[in-house]
């Protein structure tokens, strides 16, 4: 492991994790592409996503040769950022409740797109 | 005595969690990373933070109104002559980002093999892929804009709420590639001048590939969260 924050490592890794990438961010573009619904797109996007995300952080910024200390007051923190989305969910969702309560449902109607799928 | 003591304690660094409470205990320096590093680190955290509350409050908006939500796919959809191909722009938009990732890692690589005219030359290919982003990104604007009379404040496809957040969202990201490519730009004039050969740290390739990360980190969960959700 680097101690002193000297990050050399062979460049086969980084080539696999390139084509890593790639092939994730084709099966995320597939899942529009195939047009997939519901909870089965839903948690195809989100799996492809941390993967991604996951690769990117561990290896392209060597996130995985680092000390603990730098990995946990980095990672750590945004952590918390998912009771604020949870929080957030909640509220809109009482929002949206509230909304159709006092102006019904919409009488929108689109001038160009129209969003058949919903 | 007390010398002593933080010499040994010094020689010996830890590995795993004794390590963690070591690094962040006795006043000493706690991360073992050049401070430029560190400070990057800590500038990209809170930058988390920032997108973060971009794209929770998109959800909150997105989750609360009662007009329809455009369809991604299909309002960046792109016909060449034939049947429009669903997301097609966003798709080569995310696959230029990544290759511009890959590009950066191997000038971080060299970078650290003190091969200066290959490092160079890998960051100005990076540079060049992330203004050829921001420059799709324009095109994409000026579609919604002038095409789809889409504003941050109205929407004729639907709730004004996809204006305002994929303005914001899209545009301060946009904002973090093109400062990512003069940064880039820069630093490679640097490299390429010989500008680290004296002290033959080129620590700041791998600060600037952080920065560079993090932005195609980003692009990840925009992607996923605005273009496919």
């Amino acid at each position: 492991m680097a101690t002193d924050g000297h990050q050399e490592h062979p460049l086969s890794v980084y080539l696999w994790i390139w084509v890593l990438l790639f092939v994730l961010s084709a099966f995320s573009y597939a899942v529009d592409y195939i047009g997939l619904e519901g909870y089965l797109r839903w948690s195809l996007i989100l799996i492809f996503m941390v993967a991604k995300a996951g690769l990117i952080i561990a290896i392209f910024m060597h996130m995985v040769w680092e000390r603990l200390a730098l990995i946990y007051a980095i990672l750590g923190p945004p952590l918390l950022l998912s009771f604020f989305i949870g929080f957030m969910a909640i509220e809109g969702d009482y929002t949206f409740l509230t909304r159709l309560n006092f102006f019904g449902e919409t009488d929108f109607v689109a001038q160009h797109h129209t969003d058949e799928s919903h | 005595m007390t010398s002593n003591m933080t010499e040994s304690q010094a020689t010996t660094v830890q590995e795993g969690l004794q390590g963690f409470a070591q690094d962040w205990s006795s006043d000493k320096q706690t991360f073992h990373v050049p401070w430029g590093k560190a400070m990057m680190w800590i500038f990209l955290l809170s930058d988390t933070f920032i997108f973060g509350c971009f794209l929770t409050s998109y959800m909150n908006v997105r989750m609360s109104t009662r007009v329809p939500w455009p369809n991604p796919s299909e309002v960046f959809a792109l016909s060449f002559g034939g049947e429009p191909i669903p997301l097609i722009l966003i798709a080569i938009m995310t696959f230029v980002l990544i290759t511009s990732s890959g590009t950066m890692a191997l000038a971080v690589n060299y970078g650290y093999r003190r091969d200066r005219a290959k490092t160079a030359a890998l960051m100005f290919i990076t540079a060049a892929f992330g203004a050829t982003f921001v420059g799709m990104q324009a095109f994409e604007w000026t579609k919604l804009i002038v095409d789809e009379g889409v504003r941050p404040w109205e929407n004729p496809m639907g709730a004004p709420q996809f204006g305002a957040t994929f303005f914001m969202i899209t545009g301060f990201h946009g904002a973090h590639v093109s400062i990512g490519v003069i940064y880039l730009a820069v630093v490679a004039m640097k490299v390429l001048k010989g500008d680290y050969e004296a002290s033959g740290n080129y620590e700041i390739v791998e600060i600037t590939g952080l920065y560079w990360h993090f932005v195609d980190l980003v692009w990840v969960f925009i992607f996923a969260f605005f273009y496919l959700w």
